[in-house]
């Protein structure tokens, strides 16, 4: 039997402004049997989402395809007329965009967007269409399936839209579809839900899809077969297990390595219990006028409470939105707070940058997110570190620029690169820069804000092992925010859980998944998709087991004080979390948490 | 959601309300912020003490600026602009024929050029790279590069004085035919339609291909859907905020180039009398001229924000 | 001001090139031409081109070229000084209102949204009916005149520069704000607020010559550009060069300079 989808020796070509035409895709042959699912793998720039597209016959523009065919469904891609080519698109194949966010129209209704591709191809009348729509949002999981067609991609969430999407691409019935990365726009707690419905979904219809993603986690719930993509050449081919378990290709190898969760801790963290050097009291950031309680407006971290010892790295997690960035910006002193106090080394922080002492300043070092936008673009990054050695050094001339040698070395960089401007440097460089500029002060604890977000998964763990060579070597202490729980538990000895600007969570970063947790730090890192066949299933039934019968909640009652996780929660307890704020509860392993804590979750109380 | 719009509307309202009161006062400053006075321009060098006193008198002149200011905003309010320096006669009176004349042909080149340069502005949005694109572009570039008289007189200069078709000065008075009509009124509208054209062409060019180059563009394409319905259902919806904005704004080039084709055809509307009233330093003309500019521009900008809001989609009303 | 150039971005080369060749035309022109640009001589009015007169005479028959080349030093200085003057103290505004206190943000925004609801045309016309048409109110009126547009330009640069992630790094520092201002944020302003030089430029150089055609901008003996076409349009008839050539030479500055920004607009 042919295969659904065959793709032979593919060239793709594309130039950048007026320059050269340089290959994107090299030599790509991968095929789909019917009813399977193909993950392509790659980093950014893997050429991944290039191929994905050829399969509907499109090139973005400034590209082409300068070789090879493409077979889907019968339809030969390349040799297609526009005319034929609109009417394959949406109806036998269809795609399933990376950030549905954008890829939905703002000023259409959802269910207009929806028919559309049923709609254009005239499978049926748009009522029956609009029928078969409700029928899907239904399958999908979404909430008010009937209504929710009427209303605006901008009044809906991310997941929802993604979810949404899907419903747009099965809407025809295809043989085939693309899903670009789907879920990487998503947390992790989102992504799980999603993952699952589309899961679901597949098996009930057998569809035939190819599945874009750099997430091998996510490759090992979803897929059969896979191709490695890097540099738009085919690294390795082959099943799913075979790619994730004995991968022969080194950079199959290598990205594997990278995306394993694996444990970075040394004996350092079993030392005996260090003072604290920083510590966070009940802080309060946030935006607008003071209420009468003296409290902000809008509350972006609300009474969050931790420490950092010395020498010591905790990690702070949560999802976006739930003020991470804004916590890391009140430390750094760039964000004035409302209430609290903050600590170093024992002496009271002012909550303005100006107020501080040079020496609290170079004590208490930020590295931020951005690796595109942390160096100034104007400046070599020798002139940037140069700058910052003398400004808290006083060092100048033949002793600044061995000073500066020094540090690119203590990053593992070479000398040679101080003349380099950043735009010549790489993402791993970049960030790398962004340590030593920190280093440069000689301080004693770093601030780092989602330092791994935009890097590749290889060059995001080498920055990890970087960061924990400096707190051993240094004798560092790191407040380490992320939204990825791998990460921080291969690094963290200590984790504080944020939601809804709440430190819902702090303790020992090796206890998490044992003992007693805050429902939602189980929910998230139940939610970490693992590298193991059925992962998803068994999670999913553990939670339907798990779910307790809903206790109806008052709507009404949006007050600040109750639980911020009580709408989301599944232990909830009637009666008591909808009308009691919960208390700061210690368990036995040391963590202290933001819970009632009822008997369904602390199952030790009950004997 | 619709307390939303009115509020998002309302604000827009009170902003234009504000640039007015800038506008008032701003033109009452500085036509009174110089040193020597009306009695002045009137009475010449010469003049005894006693006779700038009395004057100074008559006109109100030796008030507090603040009662000068409300007496001239009350007539304003009430129609009522003071008289030119130059002849004693009721601004207001000059003003009335002056501006019907310049809103006819304003409104005439607008009801040309909006049209034309939406065609022209999306078609080579539609075909970018094009040979149609470019020489789109190129010509669009020429264009707004020169000032307005050029095109004018380019325009006088084929067609009156190389062509011999029509009469170099637009004789609104003696019109009787659809032939006379045409002759008087032919050039000055189509070379004000020329000097906006252009750059409307190119803010609607602009405002278009940005929203092609969306990802829900890209997402419809993928679907299957065909051109016709890519542009009409996707993009111009999209498209439709930004380019009433550009033509808004476009049309301060409008109100510009009323003022140099009046002249160079002389044309009897009020910018050239304004022309006039500047180089004679006619004060209470030249501001009764710009406060009625001023408002004619302002009324438009903000008609063409209210649009803009309103054609705003749900749910991304900031 | 070349040296000043010289330091910056390569990507607004040519239309820094091409500003600079017409200052170096206003300033060096005047001097090639052996005719005094007044001189009423015996010749012909609106004369063709002869050897005498490389571009003819004009309507009192004096020698077009002299007029022509005394007319750019006008048009190009004046608009240049202007300009100049608008998008320094629109930098300066600009970059004022996006590091200091909330209220200069207000106060500086609300004024140049009032500038800006009325057309520059009218702004100038009003100026001018007051202040007449002396060199220094004509450079003032153009340079008020286009000043909020710079502020804002430069303001919604300044506005993302200082969002991003080394501004904040050398604010957490405690850097002074002197610092971050002439270390992070002008420098890497610089590029495209060249640019918006370039636009204003020739907005002035549009502007200048529509007030000069109307009569109300440079007035005799003094010429520029626009006057030029003006005190020769009954040349029109004759096809003479004294009204056609000011035509073609505003023609070429503006659209080369515009050409050349577009150009680099493109490659980015």
């Amino acid at each position: 039997m042919a295969a659904t989808i065959q793709v032979e020796n593919l060239e793709i070509v594309g130039r950048r402004g007026k320059g050269e035409e340089l290959p994107i895709v090299r030599n790509v042959s991968f095929s789909v049997q019917r009813g399977e699912m193909l993950a392509l793998i790659g980093e950014s720039g893997s050429g991944k989402t290039t191929v994905a597209l050829s399969l509907l016959g499109h090139i973005r523009s400034g590209c082409r395809i300068a070789g090879g065919t493409i077979r889907v469904a019968g339809y030969d891609v390349t040799a297609l007329t526009p005319h034929e080519r609109r009417s394959m698109r949406g109806r036998v194949i269809s795609y399933v965009a990376q950030n549905a966010g954008s890829a939905f129209n703002p000023a259409l209704s959802i269910m207009r967007q929806v028919v559309e591709p049923a709609l254009v191809h005239r499978i049926l009348p748009r009522r029956e269409l609009e029928a078969r729509a409700v029928s899907l949002f239904r399958v999908l999981a979404l909430p008010e399936p009937e209504t929710i067609g009427e209303r605006y991609p901008g009044e809906l969430s991310g997941g929802q839209l993604q979810r949404l999407m899907a419903a747009m691409a099965l809407m025809t019935d295809p043989e085939v579809v693309i899903f670009d990365e789907p879920t990487t726009a998503l947390d992790v707690t989102t992504q799980i839900e999603v993952l699952a419905v589309f899961k679901e979904v597949f098996a009930e219809r057998g569809i035939t899809g190819v599945y874009v993603t750099h997430d091998l986690s996510v490759v090992s719930q979803i897929a059969d077969h896979a191709v490695v993509l890097k540099d738009g050449a085919i690294r390795e081919t082959g099943t799913v297990s075979k790619i994730l378990f004995q991968p022969e290709d080194p950079y199959s190898q290598a990205l594997l390595a990278a995306a394993e969760p694996r444990s970075r801790q040394t004996d350092l963290a079993k030392r005996p219990a260090q003072p604290a050097l920083l510590d966070v009291r009940k802080l309060v950031v946030g935006y607008g006028q003071a209420t009468s309680a003296g409290l902000p407006e809008k509350v972006i971290v609300n009474h969050v409470s931790f420490s950092v010892p010395k020498g010591g790295m905790l990690g702070v997690i949560g999802e976006s939105g739930c003020g991470k960035s804004t916590l890391a910006r009140a430390i750094s002193g760039l964000q004035p707070w409302a209430a609290g106090e903050l600590f170093l080394n024992g002496a009271s922080l002012a909550g303005s940058v100006r107020e501080r002492t040079p020496e609290q300043r170079r004590h208490l070092q930020l590295v931020a997110q951005n690796a595109d936008s942390v160096l100034n673009p104007s400046k070599p990054i020798g002139k940037t570190l140069e700058r910052v050695v003398r400004f808290y050094s006083g060092l100048k001339g033949e002793a600044a620029t061995r000073r500066v040698n020094e540090l690119l070395d203590m990053v593992r960089l070479s000398p040679a690169l101080a003349s380099r401007l950043p735009s010549e440097l790489s993402g791993g460089q970049k960030q790398r820069i962004n340590f030593a500029r920190a280093l440069a002060a000689d301080p004693q604890i770093v601030l780092c804000d989602e330092i791994t977000a935009a890097l590749d998964t290889v060059v995001a763990a080498a920055i990890l092992d970087l960061m924990k060579e400096l707190q051993r070597d240094l004798g560092l202490s790191f407040i380490f925010i992320t939204h990825d729980l791998h990460a921080l538990q291969s690094i963290c000895d200590r984790v504080a859980v944020l939601y809804a600007g709440q430190a819902v969570e702090v303790g020992p970063a090796s206890t998490l998944g044992k003992g007693v947790h805050h429902p939602y730090t189980r929910l998230l890192h139940d939610s970490v998709p693992l590298m193991e066949p059925g992962w998803l299933e068994a999670t999913q039934r553990r939670r339907l087991a798990e779910a307790t019968p809903v206790t109806t909640l008052n709507p009404l009652s949006p007050d600040p004080e109750l639980c911020c996780f009580l709408a989301r929660c599944s232990d909830r307890v009637g009666g008591l979390c909808d009308r009691v704020p919960p208390p700061v509860l210690s368990v036995s392993q040391g963590s202290s948490v933001l819970c009632h804590l009822p008997a369904s979750i602390r199952p030790e109380f009950l004997s | 959601m619709n307390s939303q719009l009115s509020v998002l509307i309302g604000r827009r309202f009170l902003a234009a309300c504000t640039s007015l009161a800038f506008v008032i006062v701003t033109v009452f400053a500085i036509t009174n912020i110089l040193p020597g006075d009306a009695t002045d321009a009137l009475l010449g060098q010469g003049a005894t003490p006693e006779a700038i006193t009395a004057m100074r008198h008559n006109l109100g002149l030796d008030q507090p600026v603040f009662v000068r200011f409300w007496v001239w905003l009350w007539g304003v309010l009430h129609g009522e602009f003071g008289h030119s320096l130059l002849n004693g006669l009721s601004v207001a009176d000059v003003i009335g024929p002056r501006l019907h004349n310049s809103l006819l042909l304003a409104g005439a080149s607008a009801a040309i050029s909006v049209p034309v340069s939406l065609f022209l502005g999306i078609t080579s949005a539609i075909w970018k790279d094009t040979v149609y694109d470019r020489v789109i572009s190129i010509m669009t570039l020429g264009m707004v590069s020169v000032p307005e008289f050029v095109i004018a007189t380019t325009a006088v200069y084929v067609f009156a004085v190389r062509l011999h078709l029509l009469p170099a000065l637009a004789d609104v008075g003696s019109v009787h035919s659809l032939r006379q009509f045409l002759a008087a009124f032919f050039m000055p509208v189509a070379s004000l339609a020329l000097v906006t054209l252009a750059q409307m062409v190119r803010m609607t060019r602009a405002a278009m291909v940005d929203t092609l180059s969306a990802p829900y563009i890209e997402m419809a394409l993928l679907k299957g859907v065909g051109p016709a319905r890519l542009i009409l259902v996707h993009a111009i919806p999209n498209a439709i905020g930004p380019i009433i904005n550009a033509v808004a704004l476009s049309l301060s080039s409008l109100l510009g180039g009323v003022v140099v084709i009046e002249v160079v055809f002389t044309y009897p509307g009020i910018a050239g009398l304004m022309v006039d009233a500047v180089s004679s330093r006619d004060v209470p003309t030249v501001q009764a001229c710009a406060l009625v500019f001023c408002v004619t521009y302002l009324l438009l900008t903000t008609f063409a924000d209210i649009v803009t809001i309103l054609s705003l989609p749900r749910g991304r009303k900031a | 001001m070349i040296v000043m150039f010289g330091k910056l971005r390569s990507k607004h080369d040519r239309a820094v090139l091409l500003i600079a060749f017409w200052i170096l035309l206003a300033l060096l022109g005047p001097l090639c031409s052996s005719h005094d640009p007044g001189a009423i001589g015996m010749q012909p009015v609106f004369s063709g081109p002869s050897m005498a007169h490389l571009l003819g005479t004009d309507y009192l028959g004096r020698d077009t070229l002299a007029r022509l080349l005394n007319g750019i030093r006008h048009t190009v200085l004046l608009c240049f000084a202007s300009t100049l003057f608008s998008c320094s103290v629109g930098t300066f505004l600009g970059i004022a209102a996006v590091t200091s206190r909330v209220w200069v943000e207000a106060v500086t925004g609300r004024l140049a949204d009032g500038f800006l609801s009325i057309p520059s045309l009218l702004f100038a016309l009003l100026v001018i009916a007051v202040f007449g048409t002396s060199t220094g109110a004509l450079i003032m009126t153009m340079g008020i005149i286009y000043t909020p547009g710079a502020y804002r330009t430069s303001r919604a640069l300044a506005q993302r520069i200082a969002r991003l992630d080394f501004v904040t790094v050398a604010r957490a520092r405690g850097e002074s704000t002197p610092y971050i201002i002439l270390q992070e944020i002008l420098p890497n302003m610089a590029g495209p607020m060249i640019a918006d030089v370039g636009l204003r430029f020739i907005y002035s150089v549009l502007l200048l010559s529509n007030l000069s055609f109307l009569g109300i901008g440079v007035q005799p003996p003094e010429v520029d550009l626009g006057s030029m076409v003006r005190e020769n349009m009954l040349g029109m008839a004759y096809g003479s060069p004294a009204m056609i050539v000011p035509v073609i030479v505003i023609a070429v500055l503006t659209v080369g300079i515009n050409l050349a920004l577009d150009s680099s607009s493109g490659k980015r």
